[in-house]
């Protein structure tokens, strides 16, 4: 009884106090709501194969997705290509061949490219590196309601661009609202109608962030549909097991355990 | 075994008795699942088979990740990307892992503070506290270890900070840091030599949970009035406990399987959430990050670690920080010498209930504070957090002993259940009646 009165009590001032925190702390990452997100949240397919379309026309001149092997495209839970376009797709690349040292078009089981850039990181798991919403006051409260936050970090530094630049040790820094220290070195990468969508959608700045930073979780996380389907049925079966055995225990204590005297 | 007197097994068929008189294997059996336990246990008392689960959980997942998983400084990282894809359930085993090892500690900190508070360190149990202690001390190299091997930039740079404490030790300290990392600094070989130890200490500390059960196996399980099972007879014994199966192994497994269904949940729908973002970015020995966080379960103690800013006599702030860490788990395993109490319980001890609460609340303020930036009011929250820590260990519990007037315990466990639950009413309306445990 004291114990549960400490929590709630703890609970209360936790969340009285966090309220006021959360406003300041959180001020530049937009806590987008994608569609991946919660127990039953499910990758759209749709959404994957335009943000690879993003990722493959902006993104990947600079960037690389070193983890992520081209057949991982046509699996499902993803963007799902069908296997001949997958192949395709992999073919418009060329890789260097490990065995004869000579360059050959991509099959499937090679990896996307590296980064060109030596100062453009990696983006497989980008999506995982970075946190959108901290505390607040280092409680992890913020990340326990809204998710983690690193495709809403990834879409929201895509359109943090204030226009600002100044120069500095002879290269071009960005003022950007979401990186952290507010000047980053990528110029703004991402415009109204940088790309055409093939499926007709209207490539605006907030679409094309959007579409590159839910793929960008999907290349972080491609098991994510078999990890939440598999752990809901262990949540249910785990669920029922646990109700089996408590009338199992109320059961067997009963002829030891009767009335006040 | 010995302790609390019990029926004892004897073999019927042929084939036990010749297995019996040549390695009494199933009384051993028979006496570790037929134990006389306290029947007043309450729900805080489920944490032992959690642990032995976890231990279990940890080692069979270790195992199998250890099939596919490469301790190269270049290699690692990609390996456990070659896991998360395309080993074949390989993210579960993972995920499963990884917050294996937040359960196994959520479960030895509840553990400890119910042994805390219910006396359970007292004579005679002081060999089960110290052993106990042995093991949380293995579990916490081994846990920090095996953050190292993903060899994202939070292993390789806790790797830096935690085996820098060494360097602090006077005249052998470098040597000493020399000597774990297997070089200047961390790096391939420190990598091999944590996955080796890593691989090896999980299983030392499965031999010590063995001597632990074996050692509270002897004494009987302590339980919250803190008053012994009588032991005067067989039917005495009866009065106050019941057998573990089924009546205890029923129970743990019910509370472990509540625990179990949350711990899905948290793999299933939320598995980095105990995670850093940075141990997603490969390890670069040329970018440190900006703040470096231990995994949650070590913030109480790097918060007393980096608590000490200032030198103590001749002793610099560094070293001074280093035994204060270390000065607070050893304080830990003095408890039986440090209560000097003759009351067991903290059930019947109503300052020491106070005092115990407030050591609670301190080692979570100690945590919050280990997980800020080193900056005011964080380092004198840690500064009088780690005060109070070791008032605690130091001065509260010796004085206590002295000044407090402790109620009185039931006389026997049986009074205290029946006071809680009433008489079995076996056959009766009663029993339908009987409310659930506490």
């Amino acid at each position: 009884m004291k114990l549960k009165t400490t929590l709630i009590a703890a609970l209360a001032a936790t969340t009285l106090t966090g309220g006021a925190a959360m406003a300041a702390e959180e001020a530049h990452v937009t806590d987008y709501s994608f569609s991946f997100e919660g127990p039953f949240g499910r990758f759209d397919q749709g959404q994957l194969q335009r943000g690879l379309q993003v990722y493959s026309e902006v993104c990947a001149a600079c960037h690389g997705l070193k983890f992520l092997p081209y057949r991982e495209l046509a699996e499902e839970g993803g963007p799902a290509l069908p296997e001949d376009q997958m192949r395709a797709f992999a073919a418009q690349h060329s890789v260097t061949d490990a065995e004869t040292g000579e360059d050959r078009p991509a099959i499937p089981s090679d990896h996307f490219a590296a980064s060109n850039d030596p100062n453009a990181p990696d983006l497989t798991l980008m999506a995982k590196a970075r946190a959108g919403f901290h505390g607040p006051i280092g409680l992890g409260i913020n990340q326990l309601l809204h998710g983690i936050g690193g495709p809403e970090y990834i879409a929201s530094l895509l359109h943090g661009y204030t226009g600002e630049t100044r120069e500095e040790a002879g290269a071009t820094l960005y003022e950007n609202h979401t990186f952290p220290g507010g000047w980053i070195s990528m110029p703004p990468p991402l415009s109204d109608d940088q790309v055409t969508y093939e499926d007709g959608t209207p490539a605006t700045l907030e679409q094309m962030s959007q579409d590159v930073a839910a793929f960008l979780m999907w290349s972080a996380e491609p098991k994510m549909m078999a990890r939440k389907e598999a752990g809901l049925t262990a949540v249910l079966f785990l669920a029922g097991l646990t109700v089996l055995l408590w009338f199992t225990n109320k059961k067997i204590w009963a002829p030891h355990k009767g009335k006040h005297v | 075994m010995s302790g609390i007197p019990h029926d004892h097994y004897e073999p019927k068929s042929g084939f036990a008795k010749w297995v019996e008189t040549r390695l009494p294997v199933l009384s051993l059996i028979h006496s570790t699942l037929f134990i006389p336990t306290p029947k007043n246990l309450n729900w805080m008392w489920i944490w032992g088979i959690v642990l032995a689960f976890c231990l279990v959980l940890q080692i069979a997942t270790g195992v199998a990740l250890v099939m596919h998983y490469t301790p190269h400084v270049t290699l690692a990282f990609a390996s456990v990307e070659h896991i998360m894809r395309d080993v074949n359930a390989g993210w579960a085993l993972r995920y499963v892992h990884s917050n294996g090892a937040s359960l196994f500690f959520l479960a030895v900190y509840l553990h400890i503070f119910r042994g805390i508070f219910y006396g359970s360190y007292k004579a005679p149990r002081e060999i089960t506290w110290i052993i106990g202690m042995l093991i949380y001390l293995l579990m916490m190299a081994t846990a920090f270890m095996g953050y190292v091997l993903p060899w994202g930039q939070m292993s390789f740079w806790g790797a830096t900070v935690i085996t820098g404490l060494f360097s602090a030790l006077p005249l052998v300290g470098p040597d000493i840091q020399t000597w774990l990392l297997g070089g200047p600094a961390v790096d391939n070989a420190t990598l091999n030599r944590f996955f080796s130890l890593h691989y090896l200490l999980p299983f030392v500390i499965a031999g010590l949970v063995i001597v632990h059960i074996w050692a509270f196996h002897t004494t009987g399980n302590n339980n919250p009035t803190g008053v012994e099972v009588r032991r005067g007879s067989k039917e005495e014994v009866k009065k106050d406990t019941l057998p573990f199966w089924p009546y205890f192994v029923i129970k743990d497994l019910f509370a472990l399987l509540f625990v179990l269904t949350i711990f899905a949940a948290i793999v299933g729908f939320m598995p980095n959430f105990f995670g850093h973002p940075d141990n997603y970015i490969e390890a670069n020995a040329l970018k440190t990050p900006a703040h470096i966080v231990p995994e949650w379960y070590f913030l109480p103690f790097y918060a007393m670690l980096r608590a000490i800013t200032f030198d103590i006599l001749f002793i610099n702030s560094k070293l001074a920080g280093v035994l204060v860490m270390f000065g607070s788990i050893a304080v830990l395993a003095l408890l039986p010498w440090l209560d000097t109490s003759r009351t067991r319980s903290g059930r019947y001890r109503p300052m020491f209930k106070v005092w115990f609460w407030l050591l609670v609340a301190d080692f979570m303020i100690l945590m919050w504070c280990g997980s800020m930036p080193p900056e005011q009011p964080f380092v004198i929250m840690s500064q009088l957090g780690t005060l109070y820590w070791f008032v605690f260990f130091l001065v509260i519990l010796p004085v206590l002993g002295i000044v407090e007037k402790p109620g009185t315990p039931p006389a026997t466990i049986e009074e205290d259940f029946v006071a809680h639950y009433g008489t079995g009413g076996e056959g009766t309306a009663n029993a339908a009646l009987g409310k659930p445990a506490e």
